[in-house]
C-alpha cells in the first residue's frame, strides 16, 4: 500500500484466507450437499466433503421443478426468485431513499422535535418483529394489501439502521463544504444532490447490499400475508421443501435451491465492489 | 407512489391470469395446512381428487408453514376477519381451539348444516376420541394421525445376537437388548424422538394411568399434571440409568432422532409410526416395527397409545354454501378407499375401521410387515384415562418437559426432581389457561 | 443527541417534508401495531382474542416469579457480551487486512460478505449439519481430536454453538461496514503519517481508528441490538434453548411464547421488559460512548 512490507502482506493474506475458510465453510457445505443425492446426505456419517455427481439432477429439479422418483414434487424456483427479486429491490431502494432524506433533515436542520423524530425512528429496532407481526397483519389486511407487492414491501421499508448510518456519516462531513455551498447560493436540496449524495456512495453501496439481502431473505412476513402461491418468495419455497414432520426431505434439492437463492445476493455484492472503489477515488475531502 | 401502481398492476395481471371464464363458478373454500415435502404432494392429491370428483365445490390447499406458524397465521387472520375455511391444527393445540368461544364450528354441526347424515361410530375410537367432546360431539375432523411405536434395526440385532424378527415388547427387554447391542460395539443402542409424547403421554395411556387429572383434561379446565406417581418416576429413573450406562443416548428434541435411526447410527428408537416412509427410503439396513414397550407388571397394560398429528378445524363466520363444501370435503376424506390409499401412501393411521379392513384384505400389511402395528395399537376400546390429552398451553408444557428431562439425562437432576419440576412449572401454565378461558 | 453541526440550513417546512415519508410508515406500520401488541401485556386473553380481561401487572408478576426466566437474564448477558466482543474484533481485524491487500481483494471481499446472504432458515439447518453430535462434519472432526462434542446435553457446548452461529452471521455484516468505513478514509492522511515515519500499527491507531469511530459506534449499537433482538432464529434452529434452559436467551422465550405457544399476554410482557433493557443500554451508549467518537 504505502511501503512494501512483504512479511506484513503475507500475514494479511494468511489471516484473510483463514477467515474466508471459516466464514465460507457453511456455504461450501451447502454446495457439496447440493451435488449429492438425498440418500447420500442422510446415510453417510459424516456427510462426505467432496462434491458428488448429482449436480445436474439437483439443479434441474431446483430450477424447473419436477417429480422425483419417489413421487415428491419439487416446486420450480424460477418464479419464486422473481418475487424475491422485486421485493428485495423495492425494499432496498425504498429504505435507502427515505433514510437519506430523514438523516439529512435530522443532521442539517434545527427544528423542534428533531431529537424526538430521530428516536422515534430508532426505536423501531428494539422490538422483535414477531411480537408485532399479528397486529401488523391486521393493519395490512384492513388496508386491503394482502397478497400484493405493496403489502410485502412497504411495512418493511422504515429503516432505523440506514437512518442511523447516514446520520453517522453526515456528521463526519466537514462544515466547510456546507459553507461553500451556501456562499455559492445553493439551497439545501442542491447541496444534498450535488455534494452529499456523491460523498455517501460508499455508505449507500454497503447499505444496498445489506438491505437487499434483508429483503431477499424475508420468510415470516410473506408467510403470514400471502395465500397466493404466485407471491411466494424463494425462502418460503425452501422451507416448504424441508419436511419438518414425518416425510423424507429432498435435501439435495433444498440445498440446490438455497445455492440458487444465494446467487443474486452474491451478484449484488460483486457489483457493489465497484462503488467501494469509486468512493476510494472520490474521497479526497 | 410508483410502488403502489406497480403493485396494483401486478395484482390486476395476476387476477386476469388466474380467473377462469366460466358461467357457474364452483364454491371455493381455502384449506390451510402444514404439510411440506412429500406430504405436501399428498395434500395436493387429495384436493385434486375431490375437485375432480364433482363440479360444485372446489378446495384450494395453501401451505402456511409449520404447525405453530400456521396456527399463528390463523389467529392473525381470524383477528383480521379473513380466516380460511379449514385449518390443519396440531393435536397439541386442540384445547386452545376448543376453548376459544365462537371460533370453530364442530364437525357434526357442519354436517348438519349441509344436511349430510353423520355417523361418528365408523371412526376408530382411539383416533376420533381425541377430538371428541365428553358428550360425544366430534369437534374436529381427524386427518393425519400417527402413534408411538418402536423402530428397530434388524441388521444391528442380528449382529448383536438378537432375534431380528422379535421386537422387544417390554421395557426390561429393551434394556437387555440395548446391553447386548452395546456389547457388540453399537454406540447408540436406544434413543427416542418426541420424548414428551413417547415417554410420558403415550406411556401413561399405554399403561392405563392418567397423565393429568380430570381425565387428562377432558372433563375440566382445572386439570393438573399427574406425572409424579411411582410408575412415572420408575420409568424415568430407568431411562436415566440407561443414559448413565450409555444404553440410551439422547439425540435431541422433537424428531431429531429420526435422522440418527435412518443413518444407522442408532439401533432402536421410540418415535412416530409415520416415520416409516423415510426409514424405508433412507436406511440401508432392514428395519422392523414393534409396539411401544410397556411394563408387564402394571395391571391393564398394554391399553392403547395416544395419537399424534393433526386434525381439520372448520372456522366460523362463513356462508352456508361454503360449509356445504366443507361437509362434502369431509365426506370425501372419510371414504374408505380414499382413506386406505392415504394410509398406505403416508403411514398415517386410517381413521375408519373400514379403511383398515380394505388395507388388510389387499395384503398390504403382509407385503410391508410392521405397518399394521400402529393400527392394532389403536383399534381398541379406550378407557377414560387413555382417550387422549386435552390440556391448554400444551406447547409450553411440552417444552418444559423437554427442558427438565434433558437435565435428568445429563445427570443434573434425579428423575423424581425432574418430574416434580415439570409438575410445578406445568401446573402454572395450566392455571394460566384456566383463568384465561374461564369467562 | 448532543452532537451539533455548527452550520445548519434554515427552513421551517423542509425538514418536516423530508422526514414525513419515513415517519408516516413508522407510525402506521410500527407504532400502531406495536402499541396494540404491547398493550396485550396487561391483558389476559385466549389466543383468538375472543375473551379478554384486564389484569394489570399480573403477567409481569407471573414472569418474575418464574426462576427460569430470571436465570435467562444471566444467560443473555453472557451470550451478548461474547457475540458483540468476538464479532466486532474479528471483523475489524479482517477488514483491516482486506483493506491492506491489493491482490485478490475482490475475491476476499466477496467471499467474506457472501455468507451474510445465507437465509437464516437455511443457516440453522447448516449448523445442525455441521454440529449434530455424531453425524455432523465438525463434531466428527472434534471427536477425532478427542473432544466429546455433545451440545444436546452439555450446556457449555450449546452456548459455544450459538455464539459461533451468531458471530458468524455478524462477521460478514460488520466486515462490510468496517471496510466501507476504512475505504472512505482519505489515503492522503494515511500517506502523510507514513511519510512522518509511522509504521502500520501506529498508523492504524493514530489515523485510521479515530476516523473509524463513527462506524465503530454505529456497529457497537447495532450489534448489541442485534444480539438482543435478532438471534432467536439461530437459537431456535440450533438448540431450541436447550439443554434445559442453558441457551434460552430472553428473546427466544419471547418468540416461543408469542409465536409458538400463542401466549400473547406473556410474550408482550416480556417484550416490554426486553425493550426497556435495550432502550436503557442504547441511551447509555449515546450518552457516554458517543463522547469518544471523532466526527
Amino acid at each position: 500500500m504505502v511501503e512494501n512490507r512483504p512479511v506484513a502482506t503475507a500475514l494479511s493474506h494468511l489471516v484473510l484466507v483463514l477467515g474466508v475458510l471459516i466464514v465460507a465453510f457453511p456455504v461450501y457445505i451447502t454446495f457439496v450437499a447440493s451435488t449429492q443425492t438425498a440418500e447420500q446426505i442422510v446415510q453417510n456419517v459424516p456427510m462426505s466433503l467432496l462434491p458428488g455427481d448429482n449436480f445436474l439432477n439437483s439443479y434441474r429439479f431446483a430450477l424447473f421443478g419436477g417429480v422425483t422418483e419417489f413421487g415428491t414434487r419439487v416446486p420450480p424456483a424460477a418464479p419464486m426468485l422473481m418475487v424475491s427479486l422485486v421485493s428485495a429491490l423495492t425494499i432496498a431502494l425504498g429504505k435507502i431513499a427515505i433514510s437519506l432524506l430523514s438523516a439529512f433533515a435530522v443532521v442539517y436542520f434545527r427544528f423542534p422535535g428533531r431529537s424526538l423524530v430521530f428516536w422515534m425512528i430508532f426505536i423501531t429496532l428494539m422490538l422483535p418483529v414477531e411480537v408485532r407481526i399479528l397486529p401488523t397483519y391486521k393493519v395490512v389486511s384492513d388496508l386491503g394489501l394482502l397478497n400484493t407487492y405493496a403489502g410485502l414491501t412497504v411495512p418493511l421499508i422504515a429503516s432505523a439502521t440506514a437512518t442511523f448510518l447516514f446520520r453517522q456519516f453526515f456528521l463526519t462531513i466537514p462544515d466547510e463544504l456546507v459553507e461553500a455551498a451556501r456562499i455559492d447560493g445553493a439551497g439545501p436540496m442542491k447541496f444534498f444532490k450535488d455534494v452529499l449524495l456523491p460523498l455517501s456512495a460508499t455508505s449507500i453501496a454497503a447499505l444496498f447490499v445489506i438491505q437487499f439481502i434483508y429483503g431477499w431473505n424475508q420468510y415470516l412476513w410473506p408467510l403470514l400475508m400471502t395465500t397466493d402461491e404466485n407471491m411466494y418468495p424463494v425462502v418460503m419455497g425452501i422451507k416448504r421443501m424441508i419436511s419438518g414432520g414425518d416425510a423424507a426431505t429432498e435435501w439435495n434439492a433444498v440445498m440446490a435451491t438455497a445455492m440458487l437463492a444465494m446467487i443474486p445476493p452474491a451478484l449484488v455484492v460483486l457489483l457493489m465492489q465497484k462503488w467501494f472503489v469509486k468512493g476510494l477515488v472520490d474521497s479526497e475531502k | 407512489m410508483k410502488i403502489k401502481q406497480l403493485a396494483l398492476a401486478i395484482s390486476a395481471l395476476a387476477a386476469l391470469a388466474s380467473s377462469p371464464a366460466q358461467a357457474q363458478a364452483p364454491v371455493e373454500i381455502q384449506w390451510w395446512h402444514s404439510m411440506s415435502g412429500q406430504l405436501g404432494e399428498w395434500i395436493g392429491g387429495l384436493a385434486k381428487g375431490f375437485n375432480d370428483s364433482q363440479k360444485t365445490y372446489k378446495v384450494t390447499p395453501v401451505f402456511k408453514g409449520t404447525y405453530p406458524e400456521s396456527f399463528a397465521a390463523t389467529v392473525a387472520a381470524f383477528r383480521a376477519g379473513n380466516a380460511p375455511h379449514i385449518v390443519q391444527i396440531f393435536e397439541v393445540g386442540t384445547a386452545s381451539m376448543m376453548a376459544a368461544k365462537g371460533v370453530i364450528v364442530p364437525v357434526d354441526q357442519v354436517m348438519k348444516t349441509a344436511g349430510i347424515k353423520f355417523d361418528p361410530s365408523v371412526y376408530v375410537p382411539a383416533v376420533a376420541g381425541y377430538y371428541t367432546a365428553p358428550n360425544g360431539q366430534m369437534l374436529s375432523f381427524p386427518f393425519n394421525s400417527s402413534t408411538t411405536v418402536l423402530h428397530y434395526n434388524k441388521d444391528a440385532f442380528k449382529a448383536a445376537g438378537l432375534d431380528p424378527n422379535n421386537a422387544p415388547k417390554t421395557w426390561p427387554e429393551v434394556a437387555l437388548a440395548a446391553a447386548k447391542l452395546k456389547a457388540s460395539g453399537h454406540k447408540c443402542p436406544f434413543t427416542t424422538a418426541w420424548q414428551s409424547w413417547t415417554q410420558l403421554e403415550s406411556f401413561s395411556a399405554w399403561h392405563n394411568v392418567e397423565f393429568a387429572t380430570q381425565r387428562n383434561g377432558f372433563t375440566g379446565l382445572n386439570a393438573r399434571l399427574n406425572i409424579t406417581t411411582p410408575l412415572h418416576v420408575r420409568h424415568i429413573e430407568n431411562l436415566a440409568n440407561m443414559a448413565q450406562q450409555g444404553l440410551f443416548v439422547y439425540k435431541g428434541r422433537n424428531n431429531a432422532a429420526d435422522a440418527t435411526f435412518q443413518s444407522g447410527e442408532c439401533a432402536m428408537y421410540t418415535g412416530s409410526s409415520a416415520a416409516y416412509g423415510g426409514i424405508k427410503r433412507n436406511l440401508k439396513a432392514e428395519a422392523g416395527i414393534g409396539a411401544l414397550p410397556y411394563y408387564p407388571d402394571v395391571p391393564g397394560a398394554p391399553q392403547n397409545t395416544v395419537i399424534g398429528g393433526a386434525s381439520l378445524w372448520a372456522i366460523s363466520g362463513k356462508k352456508p354454501e361454503e360449509y356445504k363444501a366443507v361437509a362434502a370435503f369431509y365426506q370425501y376424506l372419510s371414504d374408505a378407499n380414499v382413506q386406505a390409499k392415504s394410509h398406505q401412501e403416508t403411514g398415517y393411521i386410517p381413521i375408519t375401521s373400514a379403511a383398515f379392513k380394505i388395507t388388510e384384505d389387499s395384503g398390504f400389511y403382509k407385503k410391508n410387515p410392521g405397518t399394521d402395528v400402529s393400527v392394532t395399537q389403536m383399534i381398541r376400546k379406550t378407557t377414560d384415562k387413555s382417550r387422549g390429552i386435552r390440556l391448554g398451553n400444551f406447547v409450553q408444557i411440552r417444552t418444559i418437559i423437554d427442558e427438565e428431562l434433558e437435565q435428568v439425562w445429563a445427570g443434573k437432576k434425579s428423575a423424581k426432581d425432574g418430574l416434580e419440576a415439570i409438575k410445578k412449572r406445568g401446573d402454572v401454565e395450566l392455571e394460566k389457561f384456566e383463568k384465561a378461558n374461564k369467562g | 443527541m448532543s452532537v451539533e453541526k455548527r452550520v445548519l440550513f434554515r427552513s421551517w417546512w423542509l425538514p418536516w417534508a423530508l422526514v414525513a415519508p419515513q415517519l408516516a410508515i413508522v407510525c402506521v406500520f410500527f407504532f400502531w401495531p406495536a402499541g396494540q401488541a404491547l398493550f396485550q401485556s396487561v391483558l389476559r386473553e385466549d389466543a383468538f382474542g375472543t375473551s379478554s380481561e384486564f389484569v394489570g401487572l399480573e403477567n409481569f408478576k407471573i414472569l418474575f416469579a418464574d426462576e427460569t426466566y430470571v436465570a435467562s437474564f444471566r444467560t443473555t448477558a453472557v451470550f451478548s457480551v461474547l457475540v458483540a466482543a468476538i464479532g466486532l474484533s474479528v471483523s475489524l481485524l479482517l477488514a483491516v487486512m482486506a483493506d491492506r491487500v491489493v491482490r485478490g481483494a475482490t475475491a476476499y471481499k466477496t467471499l467474506m460478505i457472501w455468507p451474510y446472504a445465507v437465509a437464516p432458515a437455511i443457516a440453522g439447518v447448516l449448523w445442525l449439519f455441521m454440529f449434530a453430535p455424531s453425524i455432523g462434519v465438525v463434531s466428527y472432526a472434534l471427536r477425532s481430536a478427542g473432544m466429546d462434542w455433545n451440545h444436546l446435553l452439555n450446556g457449555n457446548h450449546a452456548m459455544t454453538l450459538i455464539v459461533l452461529a451468531a458471530v458468524w452471521k455478524q462477521i460478514a455484516y460488520n466486515f462490510l461496514f468496517f471496510l466501507a468505513g476504512l475505504q472512505s478514509i482519505p489515503k492522503s492522511l494515511v500517506e502523510a503519517a507514513a511519510i512522518d515515519g509511522a509504521g502500520p500499527w501506529r498508523r492504524f491507531w493514530t489515523v485510521q481508528f479515530p476516523l473509524l469511530t463513527p462506524t465503530t459506534f454505529f456497529l457497537l449499537v447495532i450489534n448489541i441490538i442485534y444480539v438482543f433482538i435478532d438471534t432467536f432464529a439461530i437459537v431456535d434452529a440450533a438448540t431450541s434453548g436447550g439443554p434445559g434452559k442453558d441457551t434460552a436467551i430472553l428473546v427466544y422465550k419471547v418468540y416461543h411464547d408469542g409465536f409458538k405457544a400463542m401466549d400473547l399476554g406473556g410474550s408482550a410482557a416480556q417484550s416490554v421488559v426486553l425493550m426497556g433493557i435495550l432502550i436503557a443500554l442504547t441511551v447509555v451508549q449515546f450518552r457516554y460512548v458517543e463522547r469518544r467518537v471523532h466526527y
